[in-house]
């Protein structure tokens, strides 16, 4: 078994601190004046929910958090999280035309945390359930995009009841994301006014195939929204070793329990380099891990990981080793003491370049810990049986504009329709699913 | 710039009253003591007009000044109810000589406001001169609290009134004498022209502006609030500039006037001081930006000025002191056939819309907005900025993938400059010349050609 953390309840309460700390009124009110007040803004236009910056920035800059939590909120009920955790450097301030002018973008999304927080510590409620429609949907998924769906569906005035496999909300925003980004605690809260919108939770369902047909007649529509699964297996041997963990596992042991709890190696080997390995090398590095290792097939040129998040995994003194490919885990007396790597060679450009093994190169990364972080795996087992569903690369496929898939009365979001997207994706996709729930369930009656 | 690395010649000489840089300090707080002025000239201030005083040191309320903030900046502006001098005149006098005696090469004048008789102003005048001063300044501009009383702007308002007093201060004075003119009135010329009539050596101009700076919002009361109540204040600062630049002209340009102007009101760059200079001012007076940033300011207000001097190769204040002055006329006066419209540098645009957005709801609908794809942004020729990150391309101004790219539609364009105004973007909008369709003229001219029947009229611009 591999050890907890060493590391003192202090240091690991530093280490997970916000990585991005509040804004005082002086900072975010300097910080919201250098905001243009753009007309068709290109940072709204960047933001998968469209939230008004400009407008809510203006709020701040003059005094009005309220009035700014108000319109975020409005487009994005996870508006915090997003704060949070959304890659604003490839979404709203990668947009922000101060990038131009001063080569620095308006910190949006701590702005936008600014304005969140107030609403959230005066506990401002700014949404109300519609008229009733006598209509009932079913949401299958209480991640983000179940959630933002049934909220937009309870102020329509529908009826909502989510169904929940595990016995806690919020799917990966509670579980999968970085404690330094959002705790376990900020995503519930979060979440309570969802709930007191009027949505029926049902947590410790996990919907199969039948359980699916039978909500889809009790109910007059349903959203799935269960995103994706497991991370995917490397078919290679000694996968199954003590100390070979997988990703989600990793991550969510620091949401489930009190970090004094993590376990985490001496020597940690990351296997993967997109932005969930470079999570799950940065909370080893912060969990008290000595050395911290990514290994990938390709090179840092095309690595699916945004920018700033290498930047902050180099800052963590993580080291990356380029080109290089797992063979075999090695044990002895039954624990993980290291991973056979070959090294590769591309044969082409870019990410679609051909990769060939170089014979004879194997060599051994010593470690007690090896995590897996190689993309999480469709969950669609049980729609497989569904007539009419379509997919394709393991995705589903669906209606963008109404995200209805080819089965009257059944729209799919979040994760599942679209491999590793992020939070702000997934809201949105509940947006839309609602008012094509909504469009649907009027049409029908 | 220029080769001239010669350092000009700041002396200035205002009415007879000598100081080594044009840059007095207007009598107001940073004035109120020999300590401070002391500390001012060590900074590099050339003048100072000491803080007006009065034969009874007044009673001052607590809670004084109020503020005016724009977007994030403080002060723009600033209001007070405060009075003149709340130290003794004897303790005032004794300072003024120590001060004079210790910096016998700056210029200490000294600003009165007393009852309006001849003797309270003999008696005053007298004793003030006494100190050694180099000038005095009869203080008919303050708008709260000394009228009340019959004093500042009761005088300052009241041609007759300010013609009077100059002159019984006139009758005993041996040094110059300016008179400070309050803004508080409808055309500024009577009052200058009275000035002139009581014989006084110069005007000082602006004093502050009637204001009520605000109201607080959570206790409803009016800013600043003395105990819930508040007064008419005076406002200064940088947003009062323009109206003291007009005034300052106004005067300048009167045939009727002709005598020497030290110019304030907001100022606090250098560039400040160089319009009031240009627009008639022989110097300058500055009091807010002293209270906000303190004296230091003043090594960069000469630093400015030298280097702007060099670059146009002037040697000394009288080579532009005035120069703009005949510039500003009458509108009947402009030629109409001036023709100008906005030209966008698409390599400087950044894409923020605030140009189309103050054209299409605040001026003539003349600036177009097209889609331009995100791939093809390089055929715009924009410089925005690109963010590479997971092997992609960010553009900033880009979103929902397209930029937006903005045009000028010359032939509705007015040439308003509004555009040129809101663009954040330096030297991205500017304003070319352009033929006019029309002959030179004025407006004058121009009713004269329409009478004749020599012209059509001219056609009115085309909106949406
Ligand atoms: C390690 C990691 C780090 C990430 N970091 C970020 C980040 O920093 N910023 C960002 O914006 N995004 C991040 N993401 C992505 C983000 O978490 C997801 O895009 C988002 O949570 C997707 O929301 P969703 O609602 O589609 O799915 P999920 O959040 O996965 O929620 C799906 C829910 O459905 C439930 N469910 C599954 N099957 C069933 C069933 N059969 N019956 C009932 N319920 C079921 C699950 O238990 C879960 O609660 C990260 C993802 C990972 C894996
Ligand atoms: C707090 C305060 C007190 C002032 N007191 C006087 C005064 O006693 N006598 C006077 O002539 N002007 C007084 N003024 C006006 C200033 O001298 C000056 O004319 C005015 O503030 C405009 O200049 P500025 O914009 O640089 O501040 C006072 C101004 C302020 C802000
Ligand atoms: S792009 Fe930047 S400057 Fe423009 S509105 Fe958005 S945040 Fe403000
Ligand atoms: S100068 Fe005035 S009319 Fe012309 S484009 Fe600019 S804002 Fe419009
Ligand atoms: S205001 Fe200037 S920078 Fe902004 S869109 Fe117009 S031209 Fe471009």
């Amino acid at each position: 078994m591999i050890d907890k953390t060493h590391l003192s309840a202090e240091l690991l309460a530093e280490n997970f601190a916000d990585l991005h700390p509040a804004f005082s009124r002086d900072e975010a009110v300097t910080d919201a004046s250098r905001c243009l007040f753009c007309y068709d803004a290109p940072c709204t236009r960047a933001c998968p929910t469209g939230i008004d910056v400009p407008r809510f920035i203006r709020q701040i800059l003059h005094d009005n958090p309220a009035g700014a939590a108000e319109t975020i909120l409005d487009e994005n009920i996870f508006g915090g999280s997003c704060a949070r955790a959304c890659p604003t450097e490839v979404l709203c301030e990668g947009a922000c035309v101060d990038q131009t002018l001063l080569k620095s973008p308006v910190q949006i999304g701590r702005l936008q945390r600014y304005g969140t927080d107030f609403a959230a510590e005066h506990g401002l409620r700014f949404f109300e359930p519609g008229a009733d429609t006598g209509k009932s949907v079913a949401v299958i998924g209480s991640g983000p995009a179940g959630l933002s769906c049934a909220n937009s569906l309870r102020r329509l005035g529908h009826a909502v009841t989510v169904f929940e496999a595990r016995d806690i909300l919020g799917g990966l925003n509670t579980l999968g994301i970085s404690a330094y980004k959002i705790t376990t605690e900020f995503s519930l809260s979060e979440i309570q006014p969802i709930l007191d919108m009027g949505v029926e939770v049902r947590l410790g369902q996990r919907i199969d195939e039948e359980g699916l047909s039978r909500l889809r007649s009790e109910y007059e529509a349903v959203f799935l929204a269960v995103g994706l699964g497991a991370t995917a297996r490397l078919g290679i041997p000694g996968e199954d070793i003590e100390g070979v963990v997988e990703s989600l596992d990793f991550i969510f042991q620091s949401h489930t329990g009190p970090l004094s709890e993590c376990r985490v190696g001496q020597n940690v080997v990351v296997l993967g380099a997109g932005n969930t390995a470079i999570d799950v090398a940065t909370q080893a590095a912060r969990l008290g891990a000595k050395k911290v290792t990514i290994a990938y097939r390709r090179t840092d040129k095309e690595m699916s990981a945004f920018a700033y998040e290498y930047d902050l995994a180099k800052a963590d003194g993580v080291e990356f080793r380029w080109l290089v490919q797992p063979v075999e885990f090695i044990e002895e007396n039954g624990a993980l003491t290291g991973v056979k790597m070959s090294r590769v060679r591309a044969v082409g450009e870019g990410r679609s370049a051909r990769l060939e093994q170089v014979e004879r190169s194997e060599f051994i990364i010593p470690c007690d810990m090896a995590i897996k972080a190689l993309g999480q795996t469709p969950v669609l087992d049980f729609t497989r049986g569904i007539e009419g569903m379509r997919s394709e690369d393991g995705q589903l496929i669906m209606d963008p504009d109404t995200r209805e898939s080819g089965i009257a009365g059944l729209f799919l979001g979040g994760d599942c329709t679209h491999k590793g997207a992020e939070i702000v994706d997934a809201v949105q996709d509940g947006k839309v699913a609602a008012s094509g729930i909504d469009t649907f369930l009027r049409k029908d009656s | 710039m220029t080769n001239n690395t010669k350092k000009p010649n700041l002396k200035s000489n205002l009415a007879g009253i000598r100081s080594p840089n044009p840059f007095w300090l207007a009598s107001a707080p940073p004035t109120n003591s020999a300590y401070q002025v002391s500390r001012a000239f060590e900074a590099g201030w050339g003048g100072a007009v000491w803080k007006t005083l009065g034969h009874e040191p007044i009673v001052n309320v607590s809670s004084r000044y109020g503020g005016l903030n724009y977007d994030g900046r403080k002060l723009m502006g600033l209001n007070n109810i405060e009075l003149i001098t709340d130290r003794t005149l004897e303790t005032n006098l004794k300072e003024i000589r120590q001060v004079k005696r210790d910096f016998p090469d700056h210029a200490v004048i000294v600003s009165l406001m007393v009852e309006s008789t001849r003797e309270a102003w003999h008696d005053i005048v007298k004793r003030t001169e006494d100190t050694g001063c180099d000038g005095l300044e009869l203080n008919f501009g303050c708008p709260h609290g000394m009228s009340e009383r019959g004093m500042g702007a009761a005088v300052g308002q009241v041609p007759e009134y300010t013609e009077m007093v100059t002159a019984w201060v006139k009758e005993v004075a041996q040094t110059p004498v300016l008179v400070k003119l309050t803004p508080n009135v409808t055309d500024i010329t009577h009052m200058g022209r009275a000035a002139v009539a009581g014989g006084a050596d110069g005007v000082s101009l602006i004093n502050t502006i009637n204001s009520i700076i605000g109201v607080d919002l959570d206790t409803l009361s009016p800013l600043p609030s003395v105990a819930g109540k508040g007064s008419h204040g005076g406002y200064c600062g940088p947003a009062v500039k323009p109206i003291a630049l007009n005034m300052v002209q106004k005067l300048a340009s009167d045939p009727g006037f002709g005598i020497p102007i030290s110019g304030i009101g907001g100022i606090q760059a250098w560039q400040d001081t160089i319009e009031f200079m240009l627009l008639g001012a022989g110097n300058v007076q500055v009091c807010t930006a002293v209270m906000h940033y303190g004296f230091r300011i003043v090594e960069h207000l000469i630093s400015g000025l030298e280097n702007w001097m060099m670059g146009k190769n002037f040697c000394q204040l009288d080579d532009f002191i005035g120069h703009t002055v005949s510039s500003v006329g009458d509108w009947n006066e402009l030629d109409l056939s001036y023709k100008v419209v906005a030209e966008i540098d698409q390599s400087k645009c950044i894409h923020c819309g605030l140009c189309f957005i103050a054209c299409e709801d605040g001026a003539h609908q003349s600036i177009s907005q097209t889609r331009i794809a995100e791939d093809d942004y390089p055929s715009i020729g924009s410089a925005a900025a690109v963010t590479l990150s997971a092997g992609k391309t960010f553009i900033a101004g880009a979103g929902d993938g397209y930029l937006n790219k903005y045009e000028i539609k010359e032939d509705t364009c007015v040439g308003c400059n509004l555009c040129s105004l809101v663009c954040p973007a330096d030297g991205c909008i500017t304003m070319v010349e352009r033929e006019s369709s029309i002959p030179s003229m004025n407006w004058s001219q121009y009713q004269d050609r329409l009478a004749k029947g020599e012209m059509e009229p001219i056609p009115p611009p085309e909106h949406l």
